[in-house]
């Protein structure tokens, strides 16, 4: 049931990643007209509206989760797709594990990134 | 009759021959057959062996679209070459193939057996935790019209191949079940006399079970007798994902019926013959009654 397991989380993810989108699309082509998450005059990518996202635990914790689901979608769609190619059981085995590797070593690259901006945001908003 | 029903049309066969003994590729050859209005692709193969080449292998039986023997590649589809006429899917070539993602014995006989394995690993069957009823039942399941619609379509696979010949993810993985043995475990999961469902869930929720089809619905094309294996395959991720979830509502098995007079009537049946044996009497040999 292993394979039922990963497939479900991997549906899941796929559900949350669409929620996300929408809030991705929200932020960037509805920020000029709305000010929703972007406060400051300019655009939705300006310095000072990210700052203003990132130094807010919602954002944060979004990023972190996006991150995450993304990073299980596609590596496990990846892996899927690698598998049809009818691989030896061992080929398969060090994909899956490379495939955890990468994927673990991504998350964490990109969940110190978002921790550290929250952080850099936080310190500025103090002065 | 219209005139043309008489008339006879000639059209290029050209059929795949493979001989494994002897031959180290498949190679096509053309035959030309008078062909009639009505002429299924069987009889054209039944003419070519009787007037031009009796060395030409296929495999059929029934004739009529029911044992599931003459499945082949007609025209780049697959079909039964029994329930194929000929006029309805050529003008003037037709190409006969044997049915791809099978091995070949020669000709147009794939080797099914690779098919008939994965049916048989699904546990095909009703399975029920009480043994005993079944090997020695005592007595019948009530089971409701709607309870049998909802695996009825599934019971009319006649085990052609078809599906798996069509299904693109069985060409390219050949561990994948493919349609027709997933749909075969549908089938019996959901059939209210079965228990096996968790048991068959090791098998179909593994990683070359119904979470591999990409849902192309080729298959559900290519059946020829109308049963739906894209949809079987759905309903069986699904349960799938619900049992994983514990998420599906707890099913027990419908109820044995011990006597006459237990279940719902159905409205204008006719009333049962008379018994020819009562209960607990034994046939006498060679009366007939």
């Amino acid at each position: 049931m292993n394979g039922t397991k990963y497939w479900t989380w991997h549906m899941a993810a796929g559900v949350v990643i669409l929620f996300l989108l929408g809030l991705h699309m929200l932020i960037m082509h509805l920020g000029a007209t709305t000010h929703w998450f972007a406060p400051y005059n300019g655009e939705s990518v300006s310095v000072q509206n990210s700052l203003f996202r990132d130094g807010t635990l919602f954002f944060t914790v979004t990023y972190v989760l996006l991150l995450g689901v993304a990073l299980y979608h596609g590596l496990y769609g990846l892996r899927t797709m690698l598998f049809e190619l009818t691989l030896k059981p061992a080929i398969e085995k060090t994909i899956t594990v490379v495939l955890v590797v990468v994927g673990l070593g991504l998350f964490g690259l990109g969940t110190w990134a978002a921790v550290a901006a929250h952080g850099i945001a936080l310190a500025g908003a103090r002065g | 009759m219209p005139e043309t029903s008489k008339a006879l049309q000639p059209i290029n066969f050209h059929i795949t021959r493979y001989n494994p003994e002897t031959d180290s590729a498949p190679c096509v050859k053309t035959y030309i057959i008078p062909v009639r209005e009505g002429m299924t692709v069987l009889d054209g193969l039944h003419y070519i062996k009787d007037n031009l080449d009796s060395t030409l292998a296929w495999r059929y039986s029934c004739r009529m679209g029911i044992c599931g023997s003459c499945g082949m590649l007609l025209n780049g589809r697959p079909g039964l070459a029994c329930n194929t006429q000929i006029l309805h899917i050529a003008d003037a070539n037709l190409t006969v193939a044997p049915l791809p993602n099978f091995e070949i014995i020669r000709d147009l006989v794939p080797d099914l057996w690779t098919m008939f394995d994965k049916h048989l690993s699904v546990k095909p069957y009703i399975f029920r935790a009480d043994e005993a009823e079944i090997n020695d039942p005592a007595g019948e399941f009530y089971q409701s019209p709607e309870q049998l619609e909802s695996y009825l379509q599934f019971t009319y696979c006649i085990k052609c191949g078809c599906c798996m010949a069509a299904c693109p993810t069985l060409a390219t993985d050949v561990r994948y079940l493919g349609p027709m043995p997933l749909t075969a475990a549908q089938r019996y999961n959901a059939d209210t006399r079965d228990e096996g469902r968790r048991e068959r869930n090791a098998l179909t929720g593994a990683s070359t079970g119904a979470l591999r089809c990409h849902y192309a619905g080729e298959c559900s094309r290519a059946c020829p007798k109308g049963v739906d294996p894209a949809r079987a395959l759905q309903l069986l991720k699904r349960r799938l994902v619900l049992d994983y979830l514990h998420l599906a509502r707890r099913a027990t098995p419908c109820k044995k019926l011990l006597g006459p007079g237990q279940g719902k009537l159905l409205p204008d049946i006719a009333a049962a013959p008379k018994r020819t044996v009562e209960p607990g009497e034994k046939p006498q040999a060679g009366v007939v009654r």
